[in-house]
């Protein structure tokens, strides 16, 4: 037997003849691990989970949505103001570098009838780069054409959810329905793109000219037709920093601001949003971590009391190998193997357990837990090095023991 | 074999000091097999430990096999009992979670490695090969002796030391395990001292040294 394997194969019986003391010890170190595993892999799937769908929006996208203009200190309420113009979106097309595509979007509320079924639905007005800024697919028929916009015709592209309210299973495709004291016809169905920020399900899609015939589109002092917010995407997403920075300050002289006047109008764009989600996630994800590795902690505090129990009980143990000339350095190493021992078996179980709540966690659809090998790996190492850190000092205790004193004890 | 000069021992008591060896000159000689005995409280199990490196002396040489060890440090201490000294204890001090095999081979895990063949050679010496699977629990008193003789034995060391070797055993065990250890040290070049009440046993040896108040009172020839 090699020199190495007998400290292994002693802590292995002393871990065998006290089974429930070295469960219970073990129990800690898994607990601890097993949250860690899942509370960690748990933010890191709601992560992966809201980049996902932040990713469907289109990562290039940028919306510029109106703020709330401020009088006198005051703020207003945001959304309730109309600065931004369909004037604005063109300029933007024409004068800013590294904008890909532009759209104007108007969009309001309107009755929509059909039959017997009747719903409130947020009619949104735009021109058919629309569907291309924001990865907008037709799960049947087909979006509306540059044609059709230049003639304003009047044909809807259907959100899954307000198909599904108006029509049920059946195909909307070709069927006329009524919008306000307009009839219009459906051409398209949106695919469903889930719920979460701004979802297409719930919206009807038309040609911006069509929607200017069939509401009065307000217009600001100067004479502009007012937009809800404008949507566009960026050529080159290594310059979208400058691009925005060009659209605030083209903006702001359109808009006549003064130098000290904030903003009346918000940019977001899908890759800032992405980061700064990226970045609260992460530091969720930490500080659930962080809270399991207190418990882990605790079980650590556990194995270190049971090694300590271990050394008294086995003091003469201790004598009997001194006698037979161990140094302190193979005292010392051998319940440091055993403590490294009951961590690491804590460690490799609470793996599994981790694992397994994170299964189920998945199973119940809400979140889909991401165990990835960076967590188990460290989940592992930090086991071994609580069992490393709590069972030095005993070990220093067992190895600094008097062997005549050892050996009289009982 | 050894030379023992001016040996004493003091154990700090509180403000008070325990002499325990006062002075002691011993030499012994390779091979010999000596017995030492004296009252409770001469300093016989002291002198067992110094001679054994578990302990040190507070003044005065201890030459082992020529080497000057009485200031040596704990680690040396510990590499001279792992390769040069095996221990036969009153109370035997056998592992009782590992079979007697197991505990043999202990003998060898400080000596330079674990060797199963040898420890199964040691037991067959001390007449136990058909009970190296057993515990200590389920070994009698004098089989239990003779396991730890053979842990003490197994490494081939130039000295033994028996610290009441049949204190806790019968008469007959006692015998025993007396006619095991002469008769090993007849077979083998082994040093043996031995500590004992028992004038019996004493006068199977070759020589007894009677310690008194931690010194040499006297001695005799056997």
């Amino acid at each position: 037997m090699k020199r190495w394997l007998e400290p292994l194969s002693t802590a292995w019986v002393g871990v065998v003849t006290h089974k429930l003391r070295s469960f219970l010890t073990v129990l800690g170190i898994v607990i601890g691990v097993a949250a860690v595993i899942s509370l960690m892999s748990i933010g890191k799937g709601a992560q992966a989970d809201i980049l996902s769908r932040i990713e469907t929006l289109g990562s290039d996208l940028v919306t510029i949505s109106p703020g709330a203009p401020t009088f006198g200190g005051v703020r207003g309420a945001s959304g309730g103001v109309r600065t931004l113009t369909q004037e604005d979106a063109e300029a933007i097309a024409q004068q800013v570098a590294y904008v890909d595509m532009v759209a104007p979007v108007y969009s309001t509320s309107l009755q929509v009838v059909v039959g017997g079924e009747n719903m409130n639905a947020q009619v949104t007005g735009v021109p058919p780069e629309y569907q291309e800024i924001q990865n907008l697919e037709t799960a049947s028929g087909a979006f509306f054409s540059d044609y059709e916009y230049q003639r304003g015709a009047k044909v809807v592209v259907l959100g899954s959810e307000v198909k599904e309210t108006l029509f049920g299973d059946a195909d909307p495709v070709g069927q006329q329905i009524r919008m306000g004291n307009n009839i219009v016809r459906v051409i398209g169905v949106l695919e469903s793109k889930g719920g979460g920020f701004g979802s297409s399900d719930s919206v009807v899609l038309i040609p911006l000219t069509a929607m200017q015939q069939i509401v009065a589109q307000p217009r600001t002092s100067q004479g502009e037709r007012v937009v809800s917010t404008i949507a566009l995407t960026i050529s080159d997403e290594e310059h979208a920093e400058t691009a925005v920075e060009e659209i605030t300050s083209l903006l702001r002289t359109r808009h006549r601001l003064a130098p000290t006047a904030e903003d009346d109008f918000r940019i977001t764009s899908m890759q800032e949003l992405a980061e700064t989600v990226t970045e609260a996630t992460g530091t969720m994800t930490l500080l659930l971590g962080a809270i399991a590795a207190i418990s882990l902690l605790v079980g650590g505090i556990g194995v270190m009391n049971i090694m300590l129990v271990s050394v008294l009980e086995r003091t003469r143990e201790i004598g009997i190998r001194k006698a037979l000339g161990a140094r302190e350095r193979d005292i010392w190493v051998q319940f440091l193997i055993e403590a490294a021992f009951l961590s690491l078996a804590g460690g490799i179980i609470g793996v599994i357990a981790g694992w397994i709540v994170s299964y189920f966690v998945s199973r119940t659809g809400v979140i889909t837990p991401l165990v990835t090998a960076d967590i188990v790996l460290l989940a592992v190492s930090v086991s071994v090095g609580i069992g490393l850190f709590f069972g030095f000092y005993p070990a220093w205790n067992a190895s600094r023991l008097n062997p005549i004193e050892a050996l009289r004890s009982e | 074999m050894i030379q023992l000069r001016q040996i004493t021992k003091v154990y700090p008591m509180g403000k008070r000091e325990l002499r325990v060896l006062s002075g002691v000159n011993l030499d012994i000689e390779k091979g010999e097999l000596l017995a030492i005995m004296g009252p409770s409280g001469s300093g016989k199990s002291t002198m067992l430990n110094l001679l054994g490196c578990l302990d040190k002396p507070t003044s005065g040489s201890y030459r082992l096999e020529g080497r000057e060890v009485s200031r040596l440090n704990s680690g040396e201490l510990a590499d001279i009992r792992s390769r040069k000294i095996g221990f036969v204890f009153q109370t035997f001090n056998l592992l009782p979670r590992l079979s007697a095999l197991a505990n043999v081979e202990l003998g060898l895990r400080y000596a330079g490695g674990i060797d199963r063949a040898r420890a199964m050679e040691a037991l067959a010496k001390v007449g136990l090969s058909e009970r190296a699977s057993h515990r200590p629990t389920e070994l009698s008193g004098g089989e239990m002796q003779r396991v730890a003789i053979a842990r003490a034995l197994v490494k081939n060391p130039p000295l033994i030391l028996a610290d009441e070797p049949t204190g806790n055993l019968d008469s007959r065990s006692g015998a025993e395990i007396i006619s095991i250890l002469t008769s090993l040290h007849a077979e083998q070049d082994i040093t043996l001292v031995m500590i004992t009440h028992d004038a019996n046993i004493a006068h199977h040896c070759q020589r007894i040294v009677h310690l008194k108040d931690g010194q040499v009172e006297r001695e005799e020839k056997v």
